[in-house]
């Protein structure tokens, strides 16, 4: 596809691989989906009930640019008590059109024409594209199932050149599930001091931590001045649809994030925004008791879906965040995408091929388990069928 | 962390026919540790019995319901107990509930017809010593049953692939 009007700068990217499969999916009836990258359960009534009572009484305006003062006081309030990291809510704190925008605020403000971002691969879909669009070079650097999928220092350090501006550090990670401990952070921590990088770390699914510690990168002593910390309300309390996630950074930072968003954005939707002082206020007062609930089901899940992976004979390294399983399928000799487009075509089951998440995913595939119980077996029996008749 | 007796009633309260090896992969516990657990709660009387959630309607069995509010007169030491077990002896009634409120019990009573279900009131409930008076209300429609719902759509509104 060509216009004399687009920009070679934006043409060159390619879409994501996630949105050709989809086209396949979409068309297929009773196909059953482990392809999804969100919660199954509906955002709360209180949350939802909070939004609608507010368009009632007539909320309908902007809200300032940042977000509403009392939304971003509840989020500084929430960061401090859960992840012991301390952001003044009046200037290091923004609220914006989900974590995605954030993301991409933090790179079009900090990266300088030909800077390279380093990002853990597989990744999720939109950091490299967003560090192009940016003006920056995406650097992939391999995570191996060998290492959990964790992002070693040692890497990191090779991966390092004069140009290197940025990691962007996302954990727990989708698409491998994987979860840093604080010793392996550490030593990341250490790498980006010794080479003055930003982390621009998306925390998204730090709620959905099964086992291990949850642990925010700002916390590490002397981090939060070179971190981004983004982070958002669609994973822990099932809000996708909002589009609300924020931003938090020193000051100057997001004073040019700020900045963009003022011109560009406006400001997060204000019903989104008034369901968030309620999740979040909620959840203070009640133990947050929301994302108690669901992790504990996704915990179920996860364990019910690795072990039947391994049943199949599947290589699957056991993810101890987020909602999806990543396991090998280098044994039935395909790859991702003919493992997938088969399996799809031949078992109407859908996953999605790892390889769409960067070139170190290939040989993998993404299965969520946030999915029902009953479905998933359901999958689970196809799936085994379909790797029997290879 | 729940204690796995608390977590196993979660998950059979979901979904009673899941097997004990299932529930001990989402519990990571071991096999025998479940099954244990699962023989102590029953013989503890907290399983108290496994039954699925019908929908009757899509059914051809004729069947209707009632929920029957009932006053007593409480019997001196016995309070409603006495009276209760008396009313919960009698096969058509399939639960029975000390209320608080302007009546006293709420007893839901299956027949296979109107006649026979009024007839269980006028001859077996209302000529009880104790009790002083009943209203009956017949079930129409069943919208939602122990955290079930029986009609509409349940569609997944998600999208099937996304990032």
């Amino acid at each position: 596809m060509s216009n004399r009007f687009v920009s070679p700068h934006v043409a060159q990217v390619p879409p994501s691989g996630i949105r050709r499969f989809f086209d396949i999916a979409g068309t297929m009836k009773g196909a059953i989906s482990l392809g999804v990258g969100e919660p199954d359960f509906v955002t709360p009534y209180h949350i939802r009930n909070a939004a609608i009572e507010s368009l009632l009484d007539g909320e309908t305006q902007y809200t300032p640019n940042m977000g509403l003062l009392s939304l971003r006081e509840e989020i500084a309030q929430y960061l401090s008590g859960r992840f012991h990291v301390s952001y003044d809510p009046a200037k290091e704190i923004m609220v914006t059109v989900g974590a995605s925008e954030a993301i991409d605020l933090a790179l079009r403000v900090c990266l300088r024409p030909g800077d390279e971002v380093i990002i853990p691969d597989p990744g999720y879909v939109s950091y490299a594209p967003c560090v192009t669009f940016a003006g920056g070079v995406p650097v992939a650097v391999p995570t191996l199932a060998a290492d959990e999928f964790r992002l070693t220092a040692a890497r990191l350090e090779a991966a390092i050149t004069e140009k290197t501006r940025a990691l962007i550090f996302p954990y727990p990670n989708n698409p491998t599930g994987a979860v840093m401990t604080r010793e392996e952070m550490e030593k990341i921590a250490a790498v980006a001091a010794k080479h003055d990088l930003l982390v621009i770390a998306d925390e998204i699914y730090i709620e959905l931590t099964y086992a291990g510690e949850m642990l925010s990168f700002a916390s590490l002593p002397g981090m939060q001045e070179r971190t981004v910390l983004i982070n958002g309300f669609s994973k822990a309390f099932a809000m996708t649809g909002w589009r609300l996630g924020y931003a938090c950074a020193p000051r100057e930072i997001l004073y040019e994030m700020n900045k963009i968003h003022q011109y560009a954005i406006m400001c997060a939707p204000r019903q989104a925004q008034v369901a968030g002082i309620q999740a979040l206020k909620h959840g203070r007062e009640n133990g947050y008791d929301d994302v108690a609930t669901m992790r504990t089901s996704y915990d179920r899940r996860r364990r019910v879906m690795v072990d039947a992976l391994r049943e199949m004979g599947l290589d699957c390294f056991e993810p101890r965040g987020a909602f999806y399983c990543f396991p090998s399928i280098a044994k039935t000799g395909l790859s991702s995408e003919e493992f997938c487009t088969r399996l799809l075509k031949e078992q109407k089951v859908v996953c999605v091929p790892g390889d769409a998440f960067g070139q170190s995913g290939s040989g993998h595939i993404r299965c969520c388990y946030a999915t029902g119980m009953q479905l998933m077996l359901e999958a689970f029996s196809r799936m085994e069928k379909f790797i029997q008749s290879l | 962390m729940k204690s796995l007796k608390m977590q196993i009633l979660e998950i059979l309260n979901e979904d009673c026919r899941t097997p004990l090896e299932r529930i001990a992969v989402m519990t990571g516990s071991q096999l025998t540790q479940v099954a244990q657990a699962i023989e102590e709660l029953e013989n503890d009387r907290v399983i108290l019995h496994y039954s699925p959630i019908i929908n009757w309607d899509r059914t051809d069995r004729e069947r209707v319901e009632a929920m029957i509010e009932v006053k007593v007169t409480p019997q001196r030491d016995m309070g409603f107990d006495a009276i209760a077990g008396r009313i919960y002896r009698f096969d058509e009634v399939k639960s029975v509930y000390l209320m608080s409120g302007s009546y006293d019990l709420l007893v839901l009573v299956e027949a296979r017809t109107l006649k026979e279900l009024a007839l269980f009131v006028s001859e077996k409930l209302s000529p009880l010593d104790t009790v002083t008076g009943t209203a009956t209300s017949f079930v129409l429609k069943r919208y939602k049953q122990d955290g079930v719902v029986f009609v509409g759509e349940t569609a997944d509104k998600r999208l099937a692939v996304s990032p």
